[in-house]
């Protein structure tokens, strides 16, 4: 494959291993929401890396994904709305992890997330945000800041910072060997690659031929320019759903809410899902 | 139980009392893991022939939504939503919710999964009903640990939205002037067993009335037409309740997002 990067263009397709190489200890990863495409092939192979002290932002809320990382000590910070397995109940290792204190914490709500990324991609150091004020979330974080509207009168308004992350990572139905990705409707993928100095993708697999040829296809395309590394990973969002590819693993979910319940439970299920070891 | 045969079931109830609360609207969104408000939202939609808009925000089908998942907020502060669906670990007599943890917030004993939206759907949406199944005093409370967004603003905070109304398994209150009153008991259950199981003080008039049982029209559109189109979003909820089929494989996901 002709690499592309002489052109400007993004990198061909590379292993999985290769493409998270941006993905260093300590960085601020920003991921997103389950229905958008959560990278879980890509999370796990993180794991079995031994990725350490990452700032994780999940955009703007996160339920498998952020408490495997947990629970396999991948994060210090986390910096979301909300973690929770949803019909299969609380997320465990989250839930153990805040209870004893072994990440920090920044608790935020869905659409400061957002203006916050919003803030990064256009360049400038905050977004104001309505509502907030009053709200304990607003208490604890003492990186957001009231004023009052310079428009207004007696008006008070919070400010965000900007979210700058270091690499934004997450699963698509395809690119194409320009590193072109089609994201479709998840117009947030779009936003936390603007927004991040990376983007890392995985996708089901590779399109022939140039997504922004064809109009309706480039509508839902973030184009290569964004984008650092691409690797294909078939069945990567396993086993949270792909929307409009495949539905999330029921039974997997209720099994790993099952064995994530206690600390054994959950390195049995590392073993099993994550390193894979064989039974002996 | 104060009737004598009972011919739905409590979900059925319960999401015919939220459709009532819904009222005239034009846009009705429901965010995750409320299987019982999306009845409700669906309900009235099929009972006003196609209005509101109903956003079903986890599903493909229900949800016009193309500009990400902001699109939602940004159409909220604009006031393009009417009616929004929140919840809490905690309530409180004040309209607080609690979404987050019990105890010390830096040592919690209990933590929650988060405040989603709250901490903004709540001042922007102008009705929002509180809806929490379990009515006890664990869960309504005089005054909530954590407040992932207030029941109500000072003056001069920008707030066009708030509480209009709490729907528990055992009773509807209504929500006005920073308290909240009791309006119907649902039938089977008393205003002593409400009292007993109320952690705050809330108005009451000398006789509450029962929430009313939903009439057959209802209950055929409710398990004949909205429980099918639940089942995409709701599988597992609308196969237990209703013994709906899902529709198809490529739900939006069977857990929250």
């Amino acid at each position: 494959m002709t690499d592309m990067r002489d052109n400007g263009m993004a990198k061909p397709t590379t292993s999985l291993d290769e493409a998270l190489a941006p993905i260093q200890d300590g960085c601020l990863l920003v991921v997103p929401r389950e229905v958008s495409g959560v990278p879980m092939a890509a999370t796990r192979a993180l794991i079995r890396r031994s990725v350490k002290r990452l700032h994780l932002v999940a955009l703007p809320t996160s339920s498998l994904q952020a408490d495997l990382l947990i629970g396999a000590a991948c994060i210090a910070t986390l910096e979301t709305s909300a973690v929770s397995l949803g019909e299969f109940g609380p997320a465990p290792r989250f839930t153990a992890a805040v209870t004893s204190g072994a990440i920090a914490m920044k608790d935020a709500t869905c659409p400061a997330l957002h203006a916050g990324l919003q803030a990064a991609e256009k360049g400038v150091p905050f977004m104001p945000l309505r509502g907030l004020i009053g709200s304990d979330v607003l208490k604890y974080r003492d990186d957001w800041k009231a004023i009052d509207n310079p428009f207004g009168d007696c008006d008070p308004i919070v400010l965000l910072p900007a979210i700058k992350p270091e690499v934004a990572l997450f699963h698509a139905p395809m690119a194409d060997r320009f590193g072109n990705v089609w994201i479709g409707r998840q117009r947030e993928l779009a936003t936390m690659a603007h927004a991040a100095v990376k983007t890392v993708v995985t996708v089901e697999k590779l399109h022939d031929g140039d997504l922004l040829a064809d109009p309706l296809l480039a509508a839902g395309t973030l184009p290569g320019f964004y984008v650092d590394s691409v690797a294909v990973a078939e069945r990567g969002c396993w086993p949270l759903p792909l929307p409009d590819h495949y539905a999330a693993d029921a039974e997997h979910l209720a099994l790993y809410a099952k064995l994530a319940a206690t600390a054994e439970g959950f390195a049995e299920y590392l073993d099993r899902y994550v390193y894979e070891k064989r039974a002996a | 139980m104060r009737s004598a045969r009972r011919d739905f079931r409590d979900e059925e109830l319960l999401a015919d009392v939220i459709a009532r609360l819904i009222g005239d609207v034009r846009h009705v969104a429901v965010g995750n893991a409320s299987p019982i408000p999306a009845t409700a939202a669906l309900l009235a939609r099929e009972r006003g022939h196609g209005k509101p808009y109903v956003s079903l925000l986890q599903s493909r089908k229900h949800n016009f939504f193309t500009d990400g998942a902001r699109e939602l907020f940004d159409c909220a502060g604009q006031g393009r939503i009417d009616v929004f669906f929140l919840s809490g670990g905690q309530i409180d007599g004040q309209g607080n919710i609690n979404l987050v943890s019990i105890g010390d917030y830096a040592h919690p004993q209990v933590r929650f999964p988060g405040s989603f939206g709250s901490a903004y759907l709540y001042y922007v949406v102008p009705k929002v009903i509180l809806f929490r199944t379990e009515h006890s005093r664990r869960t309504l409370v005089p005054r909530v640990d954590f407040v992932s967004a207030p029941g109500a603003s000072e003056p001069n905070v920008y707030r066009p939205g708030g509480p209009i109304a709490l729907v528990t398994s055992r009773c509807l209150f209504s929500f006005a002037d920073g308290h909240f009153t009791l309006e119907s008991v649902h039938p089977g259950h008393t205003v002593a067993e409400v009292i007993e199981n109320t952690g705050f003080d809330f108005e009451r008039p000398d006789t509450a009335p029962e929430t009313p049982a939903p009439t057959p029209e209802t209950l055929k559109l409710i398990r004949a037409v909205v429980a099918p189109q639940l089942a995409e979003v709701y599988p597992q909820f609308a196969a237990g309740v209703f013994g709906a089929a899902v529709p198809s494989p490529f739900s939006g996901g069977t857990i929250r997002g």
